[in-house]
């Protein structure tokens, strides 16, 4: 019982999660400054930023329903937590699984979006209207090639759990190379979901001011931006565990510091993205994932259904 | 609750991300699409015109400098040459090429500002960054040449009030070379870049009988093909003298606005080049009255937004009678809302961005006052037009002919 909860809490839980993130956010914004010719911020400027906010003053508009209101950013949190315990991180073993936890995951993840939908929608402000609808919008062009590009690799480990899934490739090393396309995929999907440029149509600071969060503040909008850091480190060990489940070497600390790059580098590969595009349209960022992302995904899995096909004769 | 067919009004200003100065546009959508934008100016109104005729005309030059933060030269040339028309003064030739200098090295950081905000409002911060980071090279160079990287303070009436020494003619044109550089940079990446071409290409469409309707000015108008450009239809300073070529595309979109603007910064650097190789001898400066002779000038400059206007009129005493601003952005921001209709919300900011607007140099007060005899002193705009007709053909200019052409065109709306 005690371990559980230590489990959940402290490490690998929530405390290790948020620590982390506060390392991904740190990343990301250094990697985007200095790609950008700027100095970039401190190592601590997160976790300063984070506790900055806590102090600020919390306003909740007078025309918002504040139980929806607050109640969001807690659902939010909660589920990318809970969907980072059934992901194989440095050991080839989740610290819960059971068949089809993959599934689980993936809907877990879907969570933050539509409480972030709940929240900007109860808060009544214009621009948040405007930017949940979009986030809505957007939700359904880049869930479809994410789903996809993730299943295609537990098919070919023809099973739905990701633990076994991790199991499988120590078994056969090299097969993941197999899946190098859907990774693609996947991580240009996980740009949308993150909203990060080019798609953070819905939250774009020239046109709709912070789209659904343009209400939240202080503690509020403290615990948003955590919960936004937090399903980008979840959804980088995702991709890591589904698509480089690679170099396990069984010496706990060697296989840490190998997940520590693999994320990093997954998150470089974000930074990487928001540098050197520009924000795409709505419509445009429709077009691009059913016309190019789906068709791509659709040829993963057909490759995989081959591979699986040859593998088992 | 919401429904895609309903409409409803959203606020882009007074105060909003995308907007650097105070401006209000009302936007009515209907989800995405934008069905109309009500524009409102005058947040920022100061009172510059009133100012500068209780003002002698040398404090008025650095009040006018300051009617705008990024084209202060082009204000102050403005304002100087017609103030120097009056009083019939012939400025050096050594001071004209000084301005023309100073003025084109003003556009470069201009459009060099205009590409990172042009950046900035389709999320590619990244262009932002770099481009306002090459933009010190030039911001230096100003520094150097005039002592100040913004509100120069160059021109006086009569000439200009610093020299230029060989070292900094050194200095800047290897400033030139890299700038030219990185530019050519910049227009590969424009013409390459995907994400940016589809953010910009077919957005804010202004073809070019609307550019000639709507009066725009600058690269606004030479992107939709009209070959509008004072410094060679009515060239000032030393223009008449320095070969350059007016850049014109067809595009008429927003990314048609920023090829003219990239390609006129290599103009640009052409012409700083050859201002500094045929940079004549002599004096900077010749002695100015303090008291301007009775008289009016209008004066037209070609700002990196566009034609700037100004008309001073002086009564013989060491203030000037009447002094009035036209900034280019007055003439372009009425194309703004033709240029969004039908549009995506998506595309508002960067069409505003597009035309470079420069709101606070534009607010004006206008106050129509209805009293007693209020009636005979308003006139209709046609009837304005027909009696400036009448007046110029009393005084032997006849604008009949161009008046019917005009009034065949106008008849097409």
């Amino acid at each position: 019982m005690f371990s559980a909860i230590f489990s959940m809490m402290i490490f690998p839980g929530f405390l290790f999660l948020a620590v982390l993130s506060f390392l991904g956010e740190f990343i990301d914004r250094k990697i985007y400054a200095r790609l950008q010719n700027r100095v970039g911020p401190p190592w601590f400027q997160p976790v300063a930023d984070f506790i900055k906010l806590l102090g600020k003053q919390e306003i909740i508009p007078s025309e918002a329903n504040p139980t929806m209101f607050k109640m969001a950013p807690l659902f939010a949190a909660a589920s990318v937590v809970t969907a980072f315990f059934y992901i194989p991180l440095w050991t080839p073993e989740a610290l819960y699984s059971f068949n089809g936890d993959i599934l689980v995951v993936l809907y877990l993840l879907t969570i933050p979006t539509l409480s972030f939908f709940i929240g900007g929608w109860y808060s009544t402000s214009l621009y948040a209207r405007i930017g949940t609808v979009r986030s809505l919008t957007q939700l359904f062009a880049y869930e479809v090639p994410l789903f996809m590009g993730i299943l295609s690799s537990a098919l070919l480990a023809n099973t739905w759990s990701l633990t076994k899934i991790a199991e499988f490739y120590v078994i056969h090393p090299w097969l993941w190379l197999m899946n190098l396309g859907g990774f693609v995929i996947s991580l240009i999907a996980l740009l949308g979901k993150l909203e990060k440029t080019p798609f953070d149509i819905p939250e774009a600071e020239t046109e709709i001011v912070a789209g659904g969060f343009t209400e939240y503040s202080g503690k509020l909008l403290a615990f948003l931006k955590l919960t936004l850091n937090i399903e980008m480190i979840v959804g980088a060990a995702l991709l890591s565990a589904v698509f480089l489940p690679f170099a396990l070497t069984y010496n706990s600390f060697l296989d840490f510091v190998i997940f520590l790059v693999k994320l990093l580098s997954i998150i470089f590969l974000i930074s990487l993205a928001r540098t050197i595009v520009a924000r795409l349209r709505i419509d445009q960022m429709i077009n691009f994932c059913w016309k190019y992302l789906v068709p791509l995904a659709m040829m993963q899995l057909l490759l995989n259904l081959a591979v699986k096909g040859v593998m088992i004769k | 609750m919401h429904n895609s067919s309903e409409e409803f009004k959203i606020p882009i200003g007074p105060q909003h991300p995308a907007l650097k100065e105070p401006e209000s546009f009302s936007v009515a959508l209907r989800g995405e699409k934008i069905l109309g934008v009500e524009i409102r100016l005058g947040y920022n109104h100061r009172g510059i015109e009133k100012a500068c005729e209780e003002r002698t005309y040398i404090q008025d030059m650095y009040l006018i400098e300051r009617v705008c933060g990024i084209c202060s030269h082009s204000h102050s040339t403005c304002f100087v040459q017609a103030v120097e028309e009056i009083a019939g003064l012939a400025v050096p030739r050594r001071a004209l090429y000084i301005r023309t200098l100073v003025a084109e090295l003003e556009r470069i950081h201009s459009h060099l500002l205009w590409l990172g905000v042009a950046g900035h409002e389709i999320g590619f911060d990244t262009l932002l960054m770099y481009t306002w980071r090459d933009r010190e090279i030039v911001m230096d160079i100003l520094a150097e040449l005039t002592g100040n990287r913004v509100n120069y303070g160059i021109n006086t009436i009569g000439g200009v009030r610093r020299d230029i020494s060989s070292i900094q003619i050194q200095e800047t044109l290897k400033a030139m070379d890299l700038l030219e550089e990185r530019t050519k940079y910049y227009i590969e990446l424009g013409l390459g870049e995907t994400t940016l071409i589809k953010r910009l290409s077919g957005v804010g469409v202004l073809s070019y009988d609307d550019a000639l309707h709507f009066d725009a000015v600058g690269p606004t108008a030479r992107a939709s093909g009209v070959k509008r450009d004072v410094r060679k239809d009515d060239p000032y300073a030393s223009y008449g003298e320095i070969s350059f070529d007016v850049i014109t595309d067809t595009g008429a979109d927003v990314y048609a606005r920023t090829i003219v603007r990239l390609k006129e910064l290599m103009e640009a650097y052409k012409i700083v080049r050859q201002c500094l190789k045929n940079l004549p001898d002599g004096p900077i400066t010749v002695r100015a009255p303090r008291k301007i002779p009775v008289g009016e000038a209008l004066s037209r400059y070609e700002a990196p937004r566009g034609e700037d206007v100004h008309y001073v009129k002086s009564n013989g005493t060491e203030r000037p009678e009447r002094v009035k601003v036209r900034a280019p952005t007055l003439a372009n921001v009425q194309a703004v809302k033709h240029m969004l209709k039908d549009r995506f919300l998506a595309d508002m900011p960067i069409v505003i961005a597009a035309i470079d607007p420069c709101f606070s140099c534009t607010d004006r007060l206008v106050s129509l006052e209805q009293d007693n005899r209020g009636q005979e002193n308003l006139m209709t705009w046609q009837a304005l037009h027909d009696y400036s007709i009448k007046w110029h053909s009393k005084r032997g200019v006849d604008f009949g002919k161009l008046n019917k052409k005009l009034q065949e065109r106008l008849s097409k709306y």
